[in-house]
Order: structure tokens, then sequence, then C-alpha cells
């Protein structure tokens, strides 16, 4: 456990001393989700509808494009090797790299959704519905991404290929994500929503680190 | 293991695969051009034109069975590719290597006939529908692995990696498809249901039988041919590729 602490710890202070890669995530999800309303136009009836669509996906290309800082760094200057070689079990240290990668990459985004979703003119509880629905589904982007960064590791077009990989297999995030917000302003209910994204959180914490660590491990032979 | 009347393993290694895999070839072409005639004949001159569809109707006897094949052949690459990881099979990469093309084909030919079935019966040609939806991320993901296996150089790095996306994949699929089947649900109920009699007349569900046997045996005949185009590739440092007559002419 003490590993997987100092992990998270080492992760956090690196992307602390290199803000500006944390920022341009974010940035880049604030300008993706601004540039919809500029494409389709101001109608609030429309924007309200497109909302939680638009800031999901937004979410989902934020989250990919800080998957190549995962482990690409950690590989270049051998520290991923070392990783491999210590005597705590690799699979711990990955869940600590994913965890530290989604309060670095995640956690931002779901609290600048609101803020969003305020432009799309959602009201008080479709806002507090995207913040759920973003708090359990971008830790599952962030479990789902690491297996197809592992797997591109020092692939060549390593950068483009993860997106090839990995936006497919993001589709029930997305749509459980995103319906959980419309059902709720449909007036259905965001729990069932809710409770298949939690499912989702649950499998992929228990078999996304598993992959990821078979993953590295091919990388690194 | 040797009093077992056939050794399995023997055929694991390439050496002895590919004359056995030259063998079968034939065969399994010849298969495919009885069950495809048949089937084509059953499906266009014996089976009864629908009384909704009309004759538009008779481009099932490719989509449908094209549909089976993608999902199927799925399941066996992650299969070759789940036993490659586990055995640590060169063959078994090999294989799922060779499977994963004629898969995104017949993803891409049940995408494409039901867009020419669609236009006509729904009047549009494409519809956020749960099962062509999911067909079409199926196709993605043959894609994708199609695409990560061709970026990594190293053969048995690009078996293992690709063995682990295919993997994901499969866990992923079942997944993918109840999400996009409760996120909308247009497509007429599934034609064939073994729990209940078969809504559609026997002849036609014979050609669609038939028809999909005949795909089947295609994608058997045209995998092994690439698993020996395959196996010539990797193995071509070795001694007995480079004695194979139709190396040395």
């Amino acid at each position: 456990m003490n590993a997987v602490l100092a992990i998270i710890r080492r992760d956090l202070l690196l992307a602390m001393r290199r803000k500006s890669e944390v920022l341009t995530a974010l940035f880049f999800f604030i300008i993706v989700a601004s540039l919809f309303p500029l494409g389709i136009g101001p109608e609030s009836a429309l924007l309200r509808t497109i909302a939680p669509g638009v800031i999901w996906v937004s979410a989902l290309l934020a989250t990919m494009l800080g998957l190549a800082r995962l482990f690409a760094p950690d590989h270049a200057d051998g520290t991923l090797e070392q990783m491999v070689l210590s005597p705590t079990p690799l699979g711990l240290l990955v869940t600590g790299k994913i965890a530290a990668h989604w309060i670095t990459t995640g956690l931002p985004l779901v609290l600048l959704a609101p803020v969003l979703g305020i432009q799309f003119d959602l009201d008080v509880g479709a806002l507090g519905v995207l913040v759920v629905a973003l708090l359990l589904g971008t830790p599952l982007l962030s479990l789902i991404g690491a297996i197809g960064a592992a797997l591109t590791l020092g692939v060549r077009g390593g950068g483009v290929l993860v997106s090839l990989l990995v936006l497919p297999l993001y589709v029930p995030a997305l749509i459980f994500g995103a319906g959980a917000v419309e059902s709720h302003i449909s007036g259905l209910g965001a729990g069932g929503h809710l409770s298949l994204l939690a499912a989702l959180l649950a499998l992929a914490v228990f078999f996304a680190p598993w992959a990821t660590t078979a993953a590295l491990r091919i990388s690194l032979e | 293991m040797s009093n077992r009347l056939i050794s399995w393993f023997k055929y694991a290694s390439p050496q002895s695969f590919y004359p056995l895999a030259g063998r079968m070839i034939p065969w399994f072409w010849a298969l495919t051009a009885v069950f495809g005639v048949i089937g084509l004949w059953v499906s266009f001159f014996v089976a009864p034109t629908d009384f909704q569809q009309g004759e538009g109707y008779r481009i099932i006897f490719i989509h449908v069975p094209a549909a089976w094949m993608s999902m199927f052949l799925y399941v066996v690459m992650a299969t070759w590719a789940g036993l490659g990881l586990a055995l640590n099979t060169r063959l078994s990469g090999m294989m799922a290597q060779a499977i994963a093309p004629t898969g995104a084909l017949m993803a891409f030919l049940s995408l494409w006939t039901g867009a020419l079935w669609g236009k006509p019966m729904w009047g549009a040609w494409w519809v956020w529908d749960a099962r062509l939806t999911s067909a079409l991320i199926l196709f993605f993901l043959y894609i994708g692995f199609i695409a990560l296996q061709a970026a990594i150089d190293d053969a048995r790095r690009a078996d293992k990696a690709g063995a682990i996306l295919a993997l994901v994949g499969v866990v992923n699929v079942p997944i993918i498809y109840f999400s996009v089947k409760w996120w909308n649900t247009l497509h007429q109920g599934s034609t064939i249901n073994l729990a209940k009699a078969p809504s559609m007349a026997t002849t036609m569900l014979w050609g669609m039988l038939l028809m999909a046997l005949a795909f089947w045996m295609y994608s058997i005949a045209v995998a092994l041919t690439r698993v020996r185009a395959i196996i010539l590739e990797r193995e071509a440092h070795t001694e007995w590729v480079k004695d194979l007559n139709e190396v040395k002419a």
C-alpha cells in the first residue's frame, strides 16, 4: 500500500513540476466543448439537448490526450523497467499510476464540467447528475485507456494508434454517462445509468490493471 | 502424449502445419463452391418472394451470414490469441493475424449489405440502431487489432500485444452490444430464434444456412492461405522454408 501511495505522490509531484502538460489537456477539454455551440448555433433548447453528449465526448478526447503521458516518460528514462524489477507487484504500481493519472486529468474535468454545463444552459439538477456521472466515468476512462497506452508503448505512431484502440472501448462509458444526464433531463431518473456506470467501473478496477500489467511486460520484453 | 491417435501439438509447429494447411485449402475451396452454388440457387430461385419486402429481402442471404461470421470470427481470433498467450505457441498468433482481415471484411460486408437493404426497407442507408452501431464498433475493433499488429515490427511482440487487445475486445463486445441496445433499438427482432419456430419460410432458412456454411468454408480457406503466407514470411530464415519447392522455384 505504501508503494502505491509513493507512486501516486511521485506522479502528482511530477505533474505539479510540469503544470503545462496537465493544463493543456484541461484547456483542450474546454475549447472542444466550446466549439460545438459555435458550429451548431446558439439556440438554448438545442444546446441543452446536446450538452451531455458534447461534454462527455470532450472528456473522452481530453482523457485520451493525456494517455501518452501515462507510461511513455517512465519508459523513456528506464523508471518503468525498475518498477518491473521491484519487489512490489507491478499490478499495484500500475494501479497507483492510473490513480495519479485520474487525479491529474480526470478530476479536473469533473470539477470543470459544471462550468461548461452552465454554458450549455443545464439546470442545477442536471449539473449534479453530470458531475456524478463524470466522477464514476472518468476513472473508467483512465483504466481502459491505460491498457491502450501500455499496448502502444514504444510503438511507431503510438499517439494516433492509441485513439484507434481505445475509443471503441469507450463507447459504453459514453452511452451510460451521457445517458444518465439525458434521462434525468427527460424526467426518467438517472439511477439506472449511474448504477451501470458504477458496475462497469467495478469491473474495470478489477481487470484493467491486470491487462495493463500484461501489456507492459510485453512492451518491455 | 505419443500413444494418442493424433498428436495435436505436432501441428502447433509452423513447419508441420504449413504442408497440412496446403493440403486442406483445396478441400475448403471445393466446399465453398458446393455450398455457395446450392445456397445461391436456393436463395434466388427456390426461396419464395417475401410478401412484405418483395425481392429486395434476398440480400439477407449475404447479409446475415456475413454478420454471423464477423462476430464468430472475432471470437475465433480471440481464442487463437488467448491460446497463443497461454501456451506460447507461435502458430496461434499467426492464426489470429490471418483471421483478422477476413473478419474485418465480413464486418464491412454486413454493414454494406445492411445499408443496401435498409434503403428500400427503412428508407435510410443508415440508422443509429443497436445492431448496426455495434457492428460498426466491431469493425473498428478489427481495424484497431490490424493497426496494432502492423505498427509493431517484432512479430512475437505484435502477436502478444494483439492478443491482449483481442481478449479485452472480446470481453467488451457483449458490454458494447447491450449498452448500444439499451441506448436505442429500431432493428427488426432476430429472425432466427432457437427458442421458438423461425418466423420465415423453411426454404429461406435453408438458403441462409447454406450461405452461412459457404461463408464459413470460404473464411477457413482464406485464413489458411493467409497463414501459409505469414509462415513463409516469418520463417524465411529457416532451412525448411528454403528447401520448399515453391520457394526454390
